[in-house]
């Protein structure tokens, strides 16, 4: 018999548990997250996270950069629904500036960013698929996460990091293609959620493989920090567009629901539930924007030359233009003393932005609340004692984005 | 009956007295500050008290203003009445030569990464966090990056005329 020439590391045979290394750029993790795991077998015992691999210092590069420069840095938290982000931002600044927004605009950004939920939990819900051995839903509503970005690039020009309007409003009002698009997506959309959701919600082998993975009560995701879809899937009703609403969510009819075991179906049922919803307010906005008649129709920003960008053919003739279009390029306005904290509800939860500004050109501190970085803390309760397999199942059910983890 | 902020101060001002400074309130949010001792105490009343009730730790985090001697760092936290909807923010300031501030890891499992991510950045040292260690910089790193003393844009640079654009 030929000698055997494996190594074993010393003490290896007393060791009754393996440390395994999943990531930083494992398969199985979409994107980077590294966690260094105890096994028992292929039952986890402990898991230690690591998180900053993608740490790129947004908060410090806030203290140097103007309002309009610190969008685009908001499009690479959440980079799934950056619109959202985009709009936070913005909403902070005219909660600092106090800029009030016409109602077209406010229902125009929540198309947007309803849209941007749809696109949001689209991916999630399909990556749980896809980390269940479905890799169908995941390649079918592709298309359609397509069309939404379409729609932001008839509106902005950009698709990903999409750094979508502006303070008081958007850059330029929708055009006929942005709402043809968008009428088709909500004629075509609904029946395919309802097919994306047949392949899933009864399906027996996705039920087997999420029911009572990574569940958690209300009571210590409450404690834990828990936020918006994840913190609802533990029966709490918490969600901010309905608890301090903004850019007029409180015209809007629509329900907010609730899981109660808190595991990866119900999170998934959740996020399901959600986009449905989503295309409710979606519907109401758009019937609320047709209703607009005569000027109130091209409405699309608030005034406020401080800040808002003014035409360019008033830039090369007109001197007051010129100015503002230089001061607001260069960053040269001051802002007011303030203290800040305004939230809205991201794809993954409360988004926050608190801003101190000392009266400056710039935020003196900005710190951005990312709800994933919070609720990530809980992953090592949640998959306590479970398989490895239901870890990584876990993981993509709880929606985390590397991009708003690192910051 | 709602909760207001008028309701806050005066049931934190009839338990600690003169201690809770700092009262105002800015875009609708109470705001006040406790000395730094006295954090704990305030965040346990803060969650226990049955008409209080803040029992969700919504952000934690620093920040630095050098000019402010002995209380340099200021640790806001923010929190929020999920019941009444009420958020309010509380700040204990700290001197930057002592950073020590407890930690709330205890009341709030939220805090743990929250307060590993102020060290990270501030260096302030959470007294009794269970694992205080960084958590988005390098381990080797030796100071705090987010401190106001580590400015952006090299401070030295001679063919910018910064004058020129009013920022001096």
């Amino acid at each position: 018999m030929a000698e055997q020439n494996i190594i074993l590391p010393a003490g290896s045979l007393e060791t009754k548990t393996t440390t395994l290394n999943v990531g930083p750029t494992h398969p199985a993790t979409h994107g980077v997250f590294q966690n260094i795991m105890e096994l028992d077998g292929e039952r986890v015992v402990s898991t230690e996270q690591t998180v900053g691999y993608i740490h790129r210092a947004f908060e410090k590069l806030a203290e140097r950069r103007p309002l309009y420069q610190v969008t685009p840095i908001t499009d690479r938290l959440n980079y799934c629904s950056s619109p959202i982000n985009n709009m936070g931002w913005h909403l902070t600044c005219e909660k600092m500036l106090g800029v009030k927004t016409p109602k077209r605009v406010d229902y125009l950004r929540i198309i947007i960013m309803e849209l941007a939920r749809i696109s949001d939990h689209l991916i999630c819900n399909s990556i749980v698929g896809v980390d269940t051995g479905a890799y169908t839903g995941f390649l079918y509503v592709m298309q359609y996460r397509e069309l939404i970005y379409e729609i932001y690039e008839e509106v902005c020009g950009s698709r990903l990091t999409t750094n979508i309007g502006r303070i008081g409003g958007f850059e330029r009002d929708f055009t006929p293609t942005a709402f043809e698009k968008l009428e088709k997506f909500l004629v075509e959309y609904p029946k395919v959620l309802k097919e994306f959701e047949n392949l899933f919600a009864r399906n027996r082998i996705f039920m087997e493989r999420t029911i009572g993975g990574g569940a958690i009560s209300a009571a210590r995701a409450l404690n834990y920090g828990f936020t918006g879809p994840n913190l609802r899937a533990a029966g709490v009703d918490y969600d901010v567009r309905v608890h301090s609403p903004y850019s007029s969510y409180e015209d809007f009819e629509f329900d907010v629901p609730v899981g109660s075991t808190g595991d990866n179906y119900d999170r998934f049922l959740v996020r399901n539930q959600e986009m449905y919803q989503s295309l409710r307010i979606i519907e109401q906005a758009y019937q609320k924007v047709q209703a607009f008649k005569g000027t109130e129709n091209d409405v699309f920003h608030a005034d406020v030359p401080e800040y808002y960008l003014p035409e360019k053919q008033d830039v090369y003739t007109k001197m007051e233009a010129l100015i503002w279009h230089f001061k607001i390029v260069m960053g040269e306005i001051d802002m007011p003393k303030a203290e800040v904290y305004q939230a809205v509800e991201g794809g993954n939860g409360e988004l926050g932005f608190y801003l101190i500004s000392d009266g400056g050109r710039t935020p003196y501190r900005l710190h951005f609340r990312r709800p994933c970085f919070i609720y990530y803390q809980a992953y090592e309760e949640l998959i306590k004692g479970g398989m490895l397999s239901d870890a990584i199942v876990t993981m993509s059910s709880l929606n985390l984005i590397a991009g708003e983890l690192d910051a | 009956m709602a909760l207001t902020n008028e309701t806050i101060t005066s049931r934190l001002q009839e338990k600690f007295g003169a201690e809770i400074s700092g009262i105002e309130e800015t875009y609708g949010m109470l705001s006040f500050e406790a000395p730094k001792a006295l954090n704990l105490k305030v965040l346990q009343f803060l969650y226990d008290d049955p008409q209080l009730g803040f029992q969700f730790l919504t952000d934690l985090c620093a920040v630095h203003y050098p000019d402010q001697v002995g209380r340099e760092l200021a640790v806001v936290y923010h929190l929020h009445n999920l019941a009444d909807n009420v958020r309010i923010r509380f700040k204990v300031f700290t001197s930057v030569q002592e950073p020590d501030v407890f930690t709330a890891t205890q009341l709030f499992s939220s805090a743990n990464w929250m307060e590993r991510e102020t060290y990270d950045f501030y260096g302030v040292n959470f007294v009794g966090h269970p694992n205080l260690k960084r958590i988005l910089n390098v381990d080797e790193m030796d100071y705090f990056p987010l401190r106001k003393e580590f400015p952006l844009e090299d401070q030295t640079r001679v063919d910018k005329d910064d004058q020129m654009f009013g920022r001096g």
